[in-house]
């Protein structure tokens, strides 16, 4: 199961969208919560229909355009979404006007917008693609679920080209609500220190990466996407390893065959030990990196990572605000691989050069 | 495709029955569960027909033995009751024997809970144990507590794409065995009701208040229901020669691609699904001896697929029948639900009557079955499930000889 990544489109709170500059200028939140630097919905919605859109269904719609343009497919085989909390500030708007007036007088509009698949059937409604059409919402295994159907589906030669995405928004409510099962770091935190501050707790991200997938090679693609790896509630880091040594080996590559490994760690002491050991026990070896301080702490940062490995391998070059050890990466860039989690949900995903 | 995909285990529950054999009596007495609302309180409860499982939660509790210590939402419960008969019926005794996932679906997830404490949850100042319910909002949730209380580990996903969901997720499940990611599976769908879900479809104001009645001119709206229905997937490697229910002979999956909520007049994505399904399974249209319809009992829906069953069927239908009438609108649940309700149609040789049909809609030439037939010999029989957002999806079960 391989695929190759024809096309990309994200936006994140990094200068991702529309760009062909990768990480230069670095966002910094001091607010423990990076926020999406959205775009001007103008160029890819109407605006009558922008206005009663949620913020993550437009996130969702300009970043999927844009992985389309990028890859030049007009119309995808399939429509493929990961969303741990769908579209969250609707839901928060119905289930709010429910409690405030008591089941009266309610409008069915944010209920419509409410439900999980509303990105992928707007994107479906926008390119009127009648085609395969499906949405995972299981937390930190959404995005990887998706990606798991896209590589299925490319093998069953069923698709020459699926667009898939990751995708979850933030809101303020839901901040607050996270903040009273401590997920936050208690003090503020510059963003780039999320590694140095040693504390408990993570700062909040959020995010909209969509990828085209391709069965055939173009000369525009970034990455081969080789497999991924979904492992629930590991009790052990070694579980881990035992299932990077299956995806290596399923690739026939060894440990030594990758340039560089992007750990999901998010900066909370309470549990990046599983991570620390992973890397001294297993791979002590590989120069490694972290993305967590770029994208913050979400269900679906997975597409920000995939992301980020696709842009090194077809740049063949790895930002240093990425690295993460002392590591050097050596060129060329061959293979990355991402190892992320979110709470109980771990993911592997493999990326080769092509 | 390459590989027979067996169901070899089936477990159901709904306002019909907590189990397939009280289902299929209830099915066979033609005796509908919809009825008032009991568990919920809502300013709308006198004026809602709801299709409700009779138990209480801490009674769902007691029939499944969940654990003590966990916090389990409705979703959850209802759920693990079903994939508890699942696994039993399919004679599984060590999950951890081969190679097993689940791949759930919901769309209410934890809503039920989360919709009772959101207020409390925003209040900084109101602290205690109820915060632990935070961690039951996510749709994962109940696929996870489903999961750790049968002991299935080795692949776990939920897909929740509206009232389509379990049908895809049956889907899914079939491909992961194709692929040998899993060796077998547990799919299906659960959703328990709530206020969010009764107003939402309250203030789209697609509910009818009185039973429903899909396929009938006079048709005014659906019924909500919760349940849940699982399947058990294998293929020949862990079979061992075990019984087989039947088949999963194909299944299609398209999109609508015409309006967020609104299915297209001619049924174009429900036919595709149809279409789809067919070209998968190898099967002709004169081969499906019934169909169980998504028939919500709205104007749209039941216009919509109507058109789209005639055309693919060339208007030569074999019985339809919608069991709504018999179990509520179970939304995510509904197409596992009703895969249960179909692979129940093989195993016993009988087509369900469609409750509540008096008259036929002029735009159609077919009229759905009102009588129970069990003589019939049902050899192939097609599910359809439709969702917001132009989800359209279709299942064919096959008798195996």
């Amino acid at each position: 199961m391989k695929a190759f990544i024809r096309g990309t489109g994200i936006i994140s709170p990094q200068h991702t969208f529309v760009t062909t500059e990768f990480l230069k200028e670095i966002v910094i939140s001091d607010t423990n919560f990076l926020k999406c630097i959205e775009p001007s919905y103008k160029d890819y919605l109407d605006p009558v229909m922008a206005r009663r859109m949620g913020r993550i269904v437009k996130m969702g719609i300009a970043a999927a355009t844009e992985a389309l343009k990028n890859a030049k497919i007009k119309m995808p085989d399939a429509i493929i979404t990961g969303t741990a909390l769908g579209c969250l500030g609707d839901t928060e708007k119905f289930l709010s006007a429910i409690i405030a007036d008591d089941e009266q007088f309610l409008t069915p509009t944010s209920f419509i917008q409410s439900i999980q698949n509303t990105v992928s059937a707007q994107i479906a409604l926008q390119l009127k693609c009648m085609n395969h059409n499906f949405t995972f919402v299981h937390k930190g295994f959404s995005f990887e679920s998706a990606l798991l159907d896209a590589l299925m589906m490319l093998g069953e030669n069923d698709a020459e080209n699926i667009l898939v995405g990751g995708l979850d928004e933030m809101t303020e409510k839901n901040l607050l609500i996270y903040s009273r099962l401590n997920n936050w770091k208690k003090e503020n935190i510059r963003s780039n220190e999320l590694f140095t501050q040693k504390t408990e707790g993570t700062i909040a991200g959020e995010g909209a990466a969509f990828f085209v997938l391709s069965k055939n090679p173009s000369s525009n693609d970034y990455a081969k996407l080789c497999g991924i790896k979904t492992i629930y509630n590991p009790s052990t880091p070694k579980e881990i390893n035992i299932h990077i040594d299956t995806l290596l080996k399923e690739n026939s590559l060894s440990t030594d065959d990758i340039s560089l490994i992007l750990y999901g760690m998010n900066g909370d002491t309470a549990t990046d030990n599983f991570y620390s050991q992973i890397k001294s026990q297993f791979l002590p070896n590989t120069p490694s990196g972290s993305f967590k301080h770029l994208c913050g702490e979400y269900q679906t940062s997975g597409g920000f990572a995939m992301w980020m490995a696709a842009m090194m391998l077809k740049n063949q070059m790895a930002p240093a605000v990425v690295m993460h050890s002392s590591l050097p990466v050596i060129l060329p860039i061959k293979s990355v691989l991402i190892y992320n989690n979110y709470e109980n949900n771990h993911s592997l995903m493999l990326a080769e050069k092509v | 495709m390459s590989k027979n995909i067996y169901v070899t285990g089936i477990g159901i529950i709904s306002a019909i029955g907590k189990n397939a054999e009280e289902t299929l009596m209830s099915l066979r007495n033609k005796k509908s569960g919809i009825g008032k609302l009991h568990h919920i309180k809502t300013r709308h409860q006198q004026n809602l027909s709801v299709g409700e499982v009779p138990q209480t939660d801490e009674e769902l509790k007691e029939l499944c033995k969940a654990f003590a210590d966990v916090i389990y939402t409705r979703t959850s419960l209802l759920g693990m009751v079903a994939v508890a008969e699942a696994i039993k019926s399919a004679a599984i005794v060590d999950v951890q024997e081969y190679k097993t996932g689940i791949v759930s679906a919901t769309s209410v997830g934890g809503m039920g809970i989360a919709e009772n404490f959101f207020s409390r949850y925003l209040d900084v100042n109101d602290n205690g144990d109820f915060l632990k319910n935070i961690n039951t909002i996510d749709c994962s949730d109940s696929t996870e507590r489903i999961a750790d209380y049968l002991g299935i580990k080795d692949f776990l996903s939920t897909i929740s794409t509206a009232c389509s969901s379990s049908a895809n997720s049956i889907m899914y499940g079939a491909r992961l065995l194709q692929h040998g990611i899993v060796d077998r599976v547990v799919v299906g769908g659960t959703d328990s009701l709530s206020r969010f879900t009764i107003n939402g479809f309250h203030s789209l104001k697609i509910l009818d208040q009185q039973p429903c009645k899909p396929f009938d001119l006079n048709r005014n709206g659906l019924n909500l229901g919760e349940g849940a229905g699982f399947l058990v997937l294998e293929t020949e490697k862990s079979l061992n020669g075990k019984n087989v229910l039947c088949k999963l002979s194909g299944y299609g999956n398209s999109n609508d691609a015409y309006h967020q909520t609104a299915s297209s007049p001619d049924g174009a994505g429900a036919f595709l699904a149809m279409e789809n399904a067919f070209r998968r399974s190898g099967l002709k249209a004169e081969d499906i001896s019934y169909i169980n319809a998504h028939g919500t009992g709205t104007e749209v829906n039941d216009l919509s697929e109507g058109l789209a069953l005639e055309r693919i069927f060339n208007k030569k239908l074999p019985p339809v029948s919608s069991t709504k009438s018999f179990t509520g609108h179970t939304l995510a649940a509904a197409g596992g639900i009703e895969a249960v309700l179909s692979i129940l149609s093989i195993q016993n040789n009988i087509i369900y009557p469609n409750l509540n049909f008096k008259n036929q809609m002029p735009e159609l030439g077919f009229s759905p079955a009102v009588n129970l037939d069990a003589y019939y010999n049902v050899k192939h029989v097609l599910s359809n499930s439709f969702g917001f957002g132009g989800n359209t999806s279709s299942l064919i079960f096959s008798k195996v000889n």
